[in-house]
This record gives structure tokens, C-alpha cells and sequence, in this order.
């Protein structure tokens, strides 16, 4: 399924027009939009996304025909002097995975963002449609992109699409975690940046397959990739760098929510795959990439004990959305070729593009059903969610099987991605994290299971509905959700059948129940408000010696989260990252 | 020691110095002062390193256009002065920051110092190839022939940014004017300004883009220069900040993406490929996408400048 | 060394003193004046990775130059777009702070 990028040619290959056209098509749509402006902005997009859709399904399909990247050589001057586009299989599944979700994004914003009668042109749903454009536009240039100065034009297209989705409320919270967002990005960006010089600075071009060949693990490069991978983890807010996530995916719609968590992070994630894979296999070290690991492992702790800490529905999937990107860094150091020197297309890659892929369309889907919550409500206080399940089924059950996917049960990607990787794990000896793997689906199932008690129980008088939501938008909500928990299906055609068992298998079902039970003792223990909270004070003031200390050690992982997402605190982390992947580099390099 | 070292090394000595000046002072007002001679310094550094293009790009956008956004921004934001100051952290953190930004600094030197020598470079491939493309500027055939969807996904970026500063527009006041409205004496010294500079400004920025395609210059520079006359014009009261509901400055904005993007897929059929550009028609076809881009480069620079909607469009 | 070297270690010192300032000063003006600095700083750098790939009568390598260009403009749209945020968060809050509000003490259930 993944193809290696060392060895392609740099000439335009056939079908290479296609990536021409996927590139182009979202960016003629966002300068359509602008200039027609008004009703038309949602035509434009309408048209465009299922557009891109057959555009990317045809990419595919010419990819798998012709077996090896395709490529498309820009004004047709070769690299190194000229820039070229080139799709292998990591680009192709993003792609059809950004165009998938965001057709189910713009579907499920009809309701939200129509055009008020009356008026020619409104400020949001003109800005929601332009961006949701600008978006896909974005990240179609970074997937396809060959040339890491063209990656970082692209970068910052993704941020200035990102940030006006955060505030696009216009809510004074929200334009100060847009600031906060888009200052850290710039961060990311310039340090990006000022890798790709000191690369061009010892090797004469920027292009990723002449990079290949060339890179070294001179101080020069070691800089560079310290630099560039520190600069894209903060612009993937992985813990401790994820000051700005949580207030930015809380406050913003539940549509661009949906985009910000699903798709906008993971193209930073992308293009530090890129590099560690493609660019500088050679450079990287097994150590760092433990290092980036560790801190994954760090993020699904901490994120998943602050969500269960939440009073916010909203708040709660934005600190799950930082829990499991901790998830996408667990591949690294599993990716490494048996002798630990480099990382190769293998296993545990496809396991973590199938993490990505199950979390893009899971988080997506919990997003959507939080916002329909909450606009059906009127509010999104987890304590007072009584009655929904029976007043909202479709919309809870689309909660759930996204929970569900996330928590990894078969057959859902997610599922599948652990397999892979638990198999790279235990074939290079790395056990500790076989550990992480299993061990983090009890932490997602906390969170789950905390939101769902509170739907399912029943509410005494009626339920005070304050608006009725769109069928379209919960149907959409339940598509994606269902996608994800259905991936490893999907999957099967690249990947042995062997390894998706039968999900009523009593050891699966058994595993299902351990995890549950895990994340119920969870929630109990750690969620602010006692998960079975009745009208009467419970016997003994605030609960036995036990809830109290669970209670405790959530306080404390809460202020130790917010003592991280202070400006000083996260900045001053960056550079420590800096110098430590940079030191792990040197040092952890196999002699 | 020469008297080139000299120059140089008394420039970059007052470079770090007016930086770390900017850094350090108190007040913020300072600090954007000294940052718009920070810029114009830089300049120098730019003509010092044989890079005009840029020298000019950096003084206009860097240097000038910056520099009035840092401004106004800075005024308005006055009132903050003091609560944001009390923000400012123990003495602890600041000096983790100062070891931290001092080890990036000296590892950047160390690796500056360790560049390979000879230095890798595309400068004869640039050389042999440039004859196709009818141009005598070196810089102006890499971003507009070489490395031509890099400046148009540039263009884009400007676009975006755009869109961004708008979507921050009060929901009522959509589709008003940007800025606020500008009542300079008409007798005055600015309005005088802005009578004698912009019909002057207009013909070096016409010239500069001309020239562009031989000698240093180019649309960059000639959007800036025209941005910045039209900013002048406004700030003078002698026109107003068209609402951002019209067709025609939304047709504007796209204008040059448009012309690039279609001049690209013409490309195809004519020369081949995506942006290639067809035997001998090269040099004029890049004219027409630097025209186009010019505009505008000129109205986005100048619209992101004022920034979002402040009034509604009948004030 | 000569002077092109000087000019590299001038790019270096300003990535660190931005980089200073970005993390220090606590007014969000400022942090986009530091970046601003960084910015400015790399694309220094990449000026002086330019001047050393002088050849064939140019007095430096036109690609690095021509980057450069790209990227001062996008740094500049950056900046307009950081400043237009701060602005409407002073309007629409009255402050002018990064900080995040500390919630309130709440006793538990």
C-alpha cells in the first residue's frame, strides 16, 4: 500500500495530470467563492468537494494501476532546478480521506450555515463555505507537494484556512485561541522553515527525492530535522506543546471542529512522516523517535484523565482529540527496520495511516454528534444530558460507535492499526509498548463511557429541546462514525484477512468488557462529578478515602495540564525539544 | 582589514544592536520604531549580500508595509500598556529562555560556520536555462518560469490571508468598509502628500515591474509600492476604502490567480505541461501574469493593511 | 572569515534573539514583532546560503533569493493576520493578553 519515494524518477509518469487537477480544483473553488460571493459560495462548494471526491477516487485507482508514485513535473523543468507533485499511497489515502470527510462536513453544515433570507451575503456561512474550501486546498497541496519549501507555502495556506475556523463565532474567547493558535503555528512554521534552509544551505536543492539521495547525518541535517520535527509537533499540538488545541476545537462550531480536529492537525503530523520516512531515513534515530513516542503515550494519558475531568461536552472531545494524537507518534519507533537504523514502508506505517484515517473519520463523527447536542439543548454540560439518548437516538448512537472506533474495538480501523503495530512491537522486542497500545484503549473507553451513562439516563419531566436538528446532519454524523468502525473491511484488501477476527469471538468480546470495565473504574474515580450522581448528597460528604484520592490525582493532572499550556511554559518546552531531539539525534545514532 | 569587512561588520553590529534594542525596551511604541529601522537596515544587508530583489522586497514589505501595520496597531492597542505588562514572567523563566534561545542561536552558528565548501548551488543551471525563458533577470525567471506554482500558491496565500482578516468582521457590519474613515485637513501637509507622491509612486512602480523582467524589480515590489500610494491616498481623506461587498474589488483580488491559473492550463496543450510556457512566447506571457498579479498584489497588501470591516458601507 | 560568514552568524544571533523575545515579552504585539525578528533572521540566512552560490556572473544564487521573496511576503501576511486578531480581541474583550482565564475553584460532588 505505501510506496518508498527514494528512486522515482523525476518525470511526469501517466495519469500524472490527475494531480494537477486534485491541486487546482480547491483553490479555484475558494477564488470562486470569493468573487461570487454570497449563495454562491455554498453552490461552489457543493460542487467542488464530490467533484474532488471522483478526482481522488481516479487518482487512486491510477495509482494501484500503475504500481509505483505518481509524478507530474511542474512547468517542465525537472528538479532540482523546477518543483514537481508526487502521490504514493500515504498521499492517496489522505486524500481520499480529507475529500470523504469533508463532503460529510458539508453535508452536515447545510442546517448551520444557510445564507439568512434576505440577505445577500452573511459573514459566517460565506466564511464557512470559503474555508471549508480553503481547507481542502491546503492540505491537497501539502499531500501532493514534492518540494519542502512548496510543503511550507503550504503550511502556512492551512494555517490562515485553520485559524479564522477557530473564531468564526466571533465569540472573544475563541479570537484569543485563534491568536494563541495561529502565534504557536508561526512558531512551527518559522523553525520548518529554517530546517528546509540549512537542507538547501548543504545540499543545493529542496526537492524530497534528490534529498533522499543526498542527506547525510551531518550537523547541518541534524539541526534541521530537530528543527523542522519540533517545528511540525507544535503545529500538531503534541503534548506538552498543545497549548493552543483544547480552547481552539472547544469554541469553534461543531462543523469546523470537526475539520480542525480531523483533518487540519493531521497535515503537520503528514509532513513529519515525510520527512522521517522519506526525506531522512537515514538521519533519524530509533531514540528519537522513542522520544516522540514517549510523549505520545504522555499525551493519551494526560489528555484522557483531563476529558474525564470536563464539564463541557465539547471540552471533553477536544481533550480527546489531544489524547489521540498521542496515538500518531506511537508508530515511530515501531517503524524502524529490524536492525534499528532507519524507518521503512512497512507494518507499522500502515498501522499508523490507519490510526489516522480511523481517528480523522471517528473524531469527526463525535464531533458532529457533540453539535447537535448542544443545539439541541442549547447547552453542553455533561451533568445535565439526561434524556437525550431517548430524545436524540440517531444522534447518541453516532456518539457511540465513534467512541467505539476509538476505543478501538473490531472491527474498527483503529482496531486494525493496533494489530499492525502491536505485531511491529513484538517483532522488534519494543514491549513497553505493546503496553501503550492495549493500555490506552482503557483510557479512551473512560471518557466514552462517561458521556454515554450521562445520555442514557432518564430525565424525570420532559426534555426542554430548545431546536430541532436536521435528520441530513445527524444521518452524516452516523455515516462517519459507522465508516470508522467498519475500516478494517475496507482495509482488508492490502492487509492479510487473518488479522480482523471475529468480533463475537469470546476473546474479543472478553478484551471489549476488560477495556469497558477499565474505563468505567476510570470515569468513576476521576470524573468531577460522581458518574452515579443522584438528587441526595451521598452518605459520607465527598465519598470514600478512594473516590477522594482518584479525585485528587484528576486535580492534579489538571493543573499540571494547564501549568503546561501556559505561553512561557509551552515555549520554553519547544526549545528543550529542540535541543533534546537534536541531542538524540547525535547521540542515539547506531554506530 | 578592508574597508568592505569594515561596512559590513559596523552594519551587522547595528543590526543585533537596534534588534536587541527592540527586544529589550519597555515601551511597545519604541519597540515598532525601532523595528521599522531594523527593516531598513536589513535592506542594506540585502543590497550588501548581492540579493537586490530582495533588498527591495525587504524594504518595501518588510521594512514599510510592516511597519505601518505595527504602528497602528500599537496605538490603538495603548489602553493594554500596563495590564500586559504585569504579565511579563519570573525572573526563572526568563533566564531558561535567554540559555534556550542562546544554544539555538550558537548551534545555528556552529552549523553556519561548518557549511560545505565548495557551496552547493543551482546558479549554473539557472544560467543554462534562463535563455529560454526571454528573461535577463535571474530571480524573476525562478519565480515565474522554474518555480512558477510556488508564486502562484503565494498568490493564493495572500488570498487566504485575506479571507482570514475578514472573517473577523462584526456580523453587522459585513460587507462595510475596512478601516476607519480618514478626515485630514484638506490643506494639510498629508493631504498635500498625498496629491504630489502617489501619480510619482505610480510611475517608478510601473517602471519597477517593467524592469523587473531584466533588472531587479518586479511585481512584488511594484504592488507594494502601488498598495502603499493607495493606503496613502486613503489616509489623506481623498478616497475611501471601497466596502468589501463589491464585485469589483473581489474580482480584483482574484485577478492575478485567475490569469496565472489560466496561462497554466494553457500551458498544457501549448508547451506540455501545467505552467510551461510555450517557445518564444514566454517572456510576454509571463508579463501579462506579472500585470495581473501586480493589481492584485496591489489591493490585497493595501486591504490587509486596514484590516477587517469597521464601518458598514454607508458611512 | 569573511564577511558573507558574518552575515550568517548576524542571521543566527537574531533567530536567538526573536526567539527571546518570542517567548519572554508578554504584550501579543510584541511576540509578532519577535517572530517578525526570525523570520527575518532565516531568511538572512538563507540570503547568506545564497551569496556562497554565487556563479556565472550572478552575484548570488538566484533560487535561495528568490524564495526569500516568497517568504517575506508571507511572513507579512502572517503579521497582518496576527495583528488583525489582536485587534479585534482588544475590541471585542478589552484586554490585549494571551493568558487563559483561571477557572474558578469548584468544589466537587
Amino acid at each position: 500500500m505505501s510506496m518508498s519515494a527514494a528512486g522515482i524518477p523525476a518525470a511526469t509518469t501517466a495519469g500524472g495530470f490527475l494531480l494537477v487537477l486534485v491541486l487546482v480544483l480547491p483553490l479555484l473553488g475558494v477564488l470562486a467563492a470569493l468573487t461570487l460571493g454570497g449563495r454562491n459560495a455554498r453552490r461552489v462548494a457543493m460542487t467542488a468537494i464530490p467533484l474532488g471526491l471522483v478526482l481522488a477516487i481516479a487518482l487512486g485507482i491510477e495509482l494501484m494501476k500503475s504500481g509505483q508514485a505518481l509524478v507530474y513535473v511542474l512547468g517542465g523543468w525537472a528538479p532540482p532546478l523546477g518543483i514537481a507533485l508526487r502521490a504514493d499511497g500515504l498521499s492517496v489515502v489522505m486524500l481520499l480521506t480529507t475529500a470523504l470527510i469533508l463532503l460529510a462536513v458539508a453535508v452536515y453544515g447545510q442546517a448551520d450555515f444557510q445564507m439568512p433570507a434576505g440577505v445577500d451575503e452573511a459573514r459566517a456561512p460565506f466564511m464557512f463555505w470559503t474555508l471549508l474550501l480553503a481547507v481542502w486546498g491546503a492540505l491537497n497541496a501539502l499531500f501532493l507537494a514534492s518540494d519542502l519549501f512548496t510543503l511550507y507555502v503550504a503550511l502556512e495556506l492551512l494555517t490562515f484556512a485553520g485559524v479564522p475556523l477557530v473564531s468564526l463565532s466571533g465569540s472573544p474567547e475563541t479570537v484569543q485561541a485563534a491568536l494563541r493558535y495561529l502565534l504557536f503555528a508561526l512558531l512551527g512554521s518559522v523553525l520548518y522553515m529554517l530546517g528546509a534552509v540549512l537542507l538547501y544551505g548543504t545540499y543545493g536543492t529542496l526537492d524530497i527525492a534528490l534529498l533522499a539521495e543526498r542527506v547525510r547525518p551531518v550537523p547541518a541535517v541534524i539541526a534541521a530535522a530537530a528543527l523542522m520535527t519540533v517545528g511540525l509537533l507544535a503545529k500538531t499540538a503534541l503534548f506538552p506543546l498543545h497549548l493552543w488545541l483544547p480552547p481552539a476545537h472547544a469554541g469553534a462550531p461543531a462543523a469546523a471542529s470537526a475539520v480542525l480536529s480531523a483533518l487540519v492537525v493531521k497535515g503537520s503530523w503528514f509532513l513529519v512522516v515525510r520527512l522521517w520516512f522519506d526525506v531522512m531515513p537515514g538521519v533519524v534515530t530509533l531514540s528519537a523517535a522513542q522520544l516522540l513516542a514517549a510523549l505520545g503515550t504522555a499525551a493519551i494519558v494526560v489528555g484522557s484523565v483531563v476529558a474525564l475531568r470536563q464539564e463541557r461536552l465539547k471540552l471533553l472531545v477536544a481533550y480527546s482529540t489531544m489524547a489521540q494524537i498521542g496515538y500518531l507518534f506511537l508508530m515511530f519507533p515501531l517503524a524502524f527496520d529490524p536492525a534499528g537504523n532507519a524507518p521503512v514502508h512497512g507494518a507499522a506505517l500502515d498501522g499508523g495511516l490507519l490510526q489516522v484515517v480511523s481517528h480523522a473519520t471517528a473524531k469527526a463523527g463525535m464531533f458532529m454528534a457533540a453539535g447537535l447536542i448542544y443545539a439541541a439543548l442549547g447547552h453542553d454540560r455533561i451533568a445535565d444530558l439526561a434524556g437525550v439518548a431517548r430524545a436524540m437516538p440517531v444522534t447518541v448512537l453516532a456518539f457511540a460507535l465513534a467512541g467505539l472506533a476509538l476505543m478501538g474495538v473490531v472491527p474498527s480501523g483503529a482496531y486494525l492499526a493496533k494489530k499492525l503495530m502491536l505485531d511491529a512491537a513484538d517483532g522488534s522486542g519494543q514491549w513497553w509498548w505493546m503496553i501503550v497500545l492495549q493500555g490506552g484503549a482503557v483510557f479512551t473507553a473512560g471518557y466514552v463511557v462517561l458521556v454515554l451513562v450521562s445520555v442514557l439516563r432518564s430525565r424525570p419531566g420532559p426534555m426542554p429541546l430548545v431546536k430541532r436538528v436536521s435528520r441530513l446532519s445527524e444521518l452524516a454524523a452516523l455515516v462517519l462514525s459507522m465508516s470508522s468502525l467498519l475500516l478494517a473491511f475496507a482495509a482488508l484488501g492490502p492487509v492479510p484477512g487473518d488479522l480482523v477476527s471475529n468480533p463475537l469471538a469470546p476473546k474479543e468480546l472478553g478484551t471489549l468488557l476488560a477495556v469497558v470495565l477499565g474505563g468505567a473504574l476510570l470515569a468513576l474515580g476521576l470524573s468531577r462529578r460522581s458518574l452515579l450522581a443522584t438528587a441526595r448528597p451521598a452518605t459520607g460528604a465527598d465519598g470514600g478515602l478512594l473516590r477522594r484520592s482518584a479525585v485528587a490525582v484528576g486535580e492534579a493532572f489538571e493543573l499540571a495540564d494547564r501549568a503546561v499550556r501556559r505561553w512561557q511554559a509551552a515555549s520554553i518546552s519547544l526549545l528543550m525539544l529542540v535541543a533534546l531531539v537534536g541531542g538524540l539525534l547525535v547521540f542515539g545514532a547506531p554506530s | 582589514m578592508n574597508v568592505s569587512l569594515l561596512v559590513d561588520g559596523s552594519l551587522l553590529v547595528m543590526i543585533v544592536v537596534v534588534a536587541l534594542w527592540t527586544i529589550a525596551v519597555r515601551d511597545s511604541f519604541a519597540a515598532v520604531i525601532g523595528y521599522a529601522c531594523y527593516g531598513l537596515l536589513l535592506g542594506f544587508a540585502w543590497v550588501r549580500l548581492a540579493a537586490i530583489d530582495a533588498a527591495l522586497t525587504e524594504a518595501a514589505i518588510g521594512g514599510g508595509l510592516t511597519s505601518v501595520l505595527l504602528i497602528r496597531a500599537v496605538v490603538r492597542l495603548r489602553s493594554t500598556e500596563a495590564s500586559t505588562q504585569a504579565e511579563t514572567p519570573g525572573r526563572l523563566q526568563r533566564i531558561l529562555a535567554a540559555i534556550l534561545s542562546a544554544a539555538v542561536a550558537a548551534a545555528l552558528g556552529v552549523v553556519v560556520l561548518a557549511l560545505p565548501e565548495p557551496a552547493p548551488s543551482l546558479a549554473p543551471q539557472v544560467a543554462q536555462h534562463i535563455a529560454s525563458t526571454g528573461l535577463g533577470n535571474a530571480v524573476t525567471a525562478v519565480l515565474l518560469a522554474f518555480r512558477a506554482t510556488d508564486t502562484l500558491l503565494e498568490a493564493v496565500v495572500l488570498v487566504y490571508a485575506l479571507v482570514a482578516v475578514w472573517a473577523l468582521t462584526p456580523d453587522r457590519l459585513w460587507g462595510g468598509r475596512p478601516g476607519q474613515k480618514y478626515d485630514a485637513d484638506p490643506n494639510g501637509m498629508l493631504a498635500y502628500l498625498a496629491r504630489l507622491l502617489p501619480p510619482l509612486g505610480i510611475i517608478v512602480a510601473i517602471y519597477v515591474f517593467w524592469v523587473g523582467a531584466d533588472l531587479p524589480g518586479g511585481k512584488f515590489q511594484a504592488g507594494t509600492l502601488l498598495a502603499a500610494m493607495w493606503l496613502l491616498a486613503i489616509m489623506a481623506g481623498l478616497t475611501d476604502a471601497p466596502p468589501v461587498s463589491r464585485r469589483w474589488l473581489r474580482v480584483a483580488l482574484v485577478a492575478g490567480s485567475v490569469v496565472f491559473l489560466a496561462i497554466g492550463f494553457a500551458g498544457v496543450p501549448l508547451a506540455g505541461a501545467f505552467l510551461a510556457y510555450p517557445e518564444g512566447y514566454a517572456k510576454p506571457l509571463i508579463l501579462i501574469i506579472e500585470a495581473a498579479s501586480m493589481l492584485s498584489i496591489a489591493v490585497t497588501l493595501g486591504l490587509l493593511v486596514l484590516g477587517p470591516p469597521e464601518r458598514s458601507e454607508h458611512s | 572569515m569573511n564577511a558573507v560568514t558574518l552575515y550568517g552568524l548576524c542571521g543566527a544571533a537574531l533567530v536567538g534573539l526573536g526567539l527571546y523575545g518570542l517567548i519572554v515579552n508578554p504584550q501579543p504585539l510584541r511576540k509578532i514583532l519577535s517572530f517578525n525578528l526570525v523570520g527575518s533572521g532565516v531568511f538572512l540566512l538563507f540570503g547568506v546560503v545564497a551569496r556562497r552560490g554565487a556563479a556565472f556572473g550572478m552575484g548570488g544564487d538566484p533560487v535561495p533569493q528568490a524564495l526569500v521573496i516568497t517568504g517575506i511576503v508571507v511572513a507579512f501576511s502572517a503579521t497582518a493576520l496576527a495583528v488583525a486578531l489582536l485587534l479585534r480581541l482588544h475590541e471585542a474583550a478589552g484586554s490585549a493578553s494571551l493568558a487563559a482565564p483561571e477557572p474558578p475553584a469548584k468544589p466537587d460532588a
